[in-house]
């Protein structure tokens, strides 16, 4: 079965918790996880609702093969109407917390309503109740964790939860496991804040019993965990060098967005790169980085642990960031780096730490302060509003203005909406880059054309992790694609959606595709799972899914002109690399995209396309 | 000859494919909880250490156990658990001073680990090499190539 059958579901609003069976025969036509919540999600809440009042619903996910030994099978989802976005939102998330939450016997949380003060969720087993909250509002996601574990006199237990961030309503807030995973984008904490949920707590101790055909199973995962290990990003890049290991590849690309897409190369890449974070500083004579570090079940172990140099002026007199903690990895590097022309590893790393302690996304907030020191190099905000000096390359303005979003205060309050909000309040929306008011991350559309038209049209906002292209653009997965061509593309991105939408609904990390193809996973779920899975109906599940969400964001109001880049990367060429001289065929490829998903010019299913699918 | 688990906490990335392949291999479920490994994680320097049962030569859970429960296996030095024998009354886990002896409320038993028979499932479980089942006598050849390499031989030979 792999399912747990079970979904518990929680009022807020009346403090209540139930149990209710899965409904079995969605978990046939959505597989789990993302596919299958979005489809509760979808069923229940009100396209045109607002993200942040009572009605929006928040459910936490695992899927069929979270809490098994398939390597990186740890995965949870965080499904709901994004705060940034008003589109549906998923937010992936490893570390622990999923594991945990299956182990309970959950497939998932469903939360509904608002708790009129601040609660946690507490689940041990099928033991579940909503606790008062009061000491912990207000905390940190790190002395949230650490607080609810010594109250439950159980350090085995773990947690979510939301910091500052989602308490004061940052639209970019994350929710936080295992003190350095996120369920990062479009928002997912700020509904939980606007909740009055501060985090759940979870211990569980069944495990998962369920497997439908254990021998097969075992032999399926362990031939899958060798070809992760045979293979050369997830042997030996991504254990080595994490995500990191893109920095100088992409800057050699020429699609390394920098100073607010104005660039697309930059000149300190290497600074902060994956290399710059083994060397040994001068300062101490230590390197950057301590240890690579898996989420659960994982074998390829991309996540990075690092110590901060002490004596860097972001942390002078802080000790309590002089440990070990998670970071840097490549978007957030990308993020509150390039993106702003900072070359400083130590004050990125700060900046991202902050990130993790308050609960809010670094590729938002990072794009976001690119954005604000645009509008303050074009005159239009002020040293006095921004309540500092904001040039492109100022560190001290990237962790100080970091620190002001943490806290809720001064110009933070308006870095806190995102960078949609904040240019069309200064009067030049043009100049936040991002797509569906969510900020692009570290591919530039000019240098990597087919990532342009993935941003355009993933369902939760400009997203890498929806139509990962770079994978065959770039790195030749699993074929080799021109990345300066717009012919192909269209197939190319409905191919990687439609795939990812499976990876993200079976429980596993969408970073085994540097290495695995469909035809690797299929065996896996289909000796785990209930039901004949095969790559046609796995196929067809994942185009489902896709063109579920994106029924729903027509529904909330989202047409084909949502479908579109910022006028910066259609009109202004990329200056130097091999990109040169090009902007972003989004216009030409958009077409060809609907086409081939079976959408009408308005970016709309046609009705052979829905029944095609059963939608 | 005589083999015994050797972990190596730097290779460790905490994954828990160990807990799990030790909770499938002695209950058939994939169940941390029931892990007789466990991995602890020092957030805060950045370590994970997988931790479990040594097999002491001279074992003080064997020699507390009122009713002879824990035996030692011949063919791998393993202190075994019998739990037909066993009463639960959880002497052993006061006894051992590392704590890898633990009470099961479940099964009102106590459980260690018992090598899995010579065939230790987190061993084959580990990605990264950081648990290993070698030579008893020879825990510490690992470490003695690698400062072995070290050696500069120009200067040895001088």
């Amino acid at each position: 079965m792999a399912w747990t059958r079970k979904i518990l579901r929680v009022d807020l609003t009346n403090g209540t918790c139930k149990t209710e069976p899965l409904n079995m025969e969605w978990a046939q036509q959505y597989l789990g996880q993302r596919g299958l919540a979005t489809k509760y999600f979808v069923s229940e809440v009100d396209p045109k609702v607002d993200p942040l009042a009572a009605e929006n619903k928040l459910i936490m996910t695992t899927g069929p093969l979270t809490g098994t030994p398939v390597s990186t099978g740890g995965r949870y989802s965080v499904v709901t109407k994004g705060a940034l976005t008003g589109a549906i939102a998923c937010s992936n998330s490893g570390g622990y917390f999923g594991a945990e939450l299956k182990f309970a016997g959950w497939d998932m949380i469903i939360f509904e309503g608002k708790s009129p003060t601040p609660v946690y969720l507490s689940v041990e087993n099928d033991k579940a109740e909503l606790k008062d909250a009061g000491h912990l509002w207000g905390k940190s996601t790190w002395q949230t964790e650490e607080t609810i574990k010594k109250t439950h006199q159980d350090p085995q237990i773990r947690v979510c939860s939301i910091g500052s961030a989602g308490e004061n309503g940052v639209l970019y807030a994350c929710i936080i496991n295992d003190l350095h995973r996120a369920a990062g984008r479009s928002g997912v904490g700020t509904v939980m804040g606007a909740k009055n949920l501060k985090a759940v707590a979870v211990r569980g101790t069944n495990g998962v019993a369920s497997i439908k055909d254990p021998k097969a199973f075992m032999a399926a995962s362990t031939a899958a965990k060798k070809v992760l290990a045979d293979n050369a990003v997830t042997g030996q890049g991504l254990p080595a060098y994490g995500t990191q290991v893109l920095m100088n590849v992409i800057n050699e690309m020429g699609a390394l967005p920098t100073r607010n897409h104005r660039d697309v190369q930059f000149e300190d890449a290497r600074k902060i790169s994956a290399e710059a974070m083994v060397e040994k500083r001068p300062t101490d004579g230590k390197s950057h980085l301590v240890t690579n570090n898996a989420c659960f079940g994982c074998t390829i172990a991309c996540g990075r642990i690092s110590k901060i140099d002490e004596t860097h002026f972001s942390v002078v007199n802080k000790p309590e960031y002089w440990g070990a903690s998670g970071g840097l990895e490549y978007e957030a590097a990308w993020a509150l780096g390039a993106a702003n022309g900072v070359g400083d590893l130590e004050a990125l790393q700060y900046a991202n730490l902050l990130c993790n302690e308050a609960g809010f996304d670094p590729i938002t907030f990072g794009a976001t302060v690119g954005a604000a020191m645009e509008l303050y190099e074009l005159g239009i905000l002020t040293k006095e509003q921004i309540g500092l000096e904001a040039p492109f390359g100022s560190a001290k303005a990237v962790c100080e203005l970091a620190e002001m979003t943490a806290r809720g205060v001064g110009f933070g309050k308006e870095l806190g909406l995102g960078s949609a909000r904040l240019c069309e309040k200064y009067g030049r929306p043009e100049l936040s880059m991002g797509v569906k008011k969510q900020e692009f991350p570290a591919y530039d559309s000019r240098g990597i054309q087919g990532m342009g038209l993935a941003y355009a049209t993933s369902n939760r906002g400009a997203c890498h992790l929806r139509g990962y292209t770079v994978a065959s653009e770039v790195l030749g997965i699993p074929v080799k694609t021109d990345p300066l061509v717009t012919e192909g593309k269209a197939d190319l991105v409905k191919a990687f959606q439609d795939a990812t939408s499976v990876f993200d609904s079976a429980g596993v990390c969408v970073f085994t595709t540097f290495a695995w193809t469909l035809a690797d996973l299929q065996p896996q779920l289909d000796a785990a799972c209930e039901g004949n899975w095969t790559m046609e109906k796995l196929a067809e599940v994942g185009e489902r899914i896709y063109n579920m969400e994106r029924l729903f964001n027509n529904a909330a109001g989202f047409t084909a002109k949502d479908d579109d880049l910022p006028p910066r990367l259609k009109t202004e060429a990329a200056k130097t690399g091999p990109a040169k001289g090009l902007v972003s065929g989004i216009d030409k490829m958009r077409p060809e995209y609907y086409k081939v998903r079976g959408w009408d010019e308005q970016g709309v299913p046609t009705k052979e396309t829905l029944g095609r699918l059963g939608l | 000859m005589q083999k015994s688990l050797h972990i190596d906490a730097n290779k460790c990335t905490g994954c828990l494919q160990c807990e799990m392949a030790c909770s499938y291999e002695n209950y058939g479920v994939f169940n941390i909880a029931k892990s007789r490994i466990k991995i602890f994680s020092f957030e805060h320097e950045g370590r994970k250490v997988p931790y479990t049962c040594t097999q002491c030569a001279e074992a003080w859970c064997l020699f507390a156990c009122p009713v002879d429960a824990i035996r030692i296996d011949t063919a791998t030095g393993a202190k075994v658990v019998h739990e037909s024998t066993c009463v639960g009354c959880k002497v052993c886990t006061i006894a051992c001073p590392f704590g890898t002896v633990n009470y099961v409320a479940d099964t009102g038993k106590v459980q260690k680990c018992d090598l899995c028979g010579g065939d230790p499932a987190c061993a084959a479980a580990c990605p990264t090499g950081a648990i290993t089942y070698v030579d008893a006598d020879w825990t510490g050849l690992d470490k003695m190539r690698a400062w072995a390499g070290k050696t500069d031989s120009a200067a040895a030979a001088a």
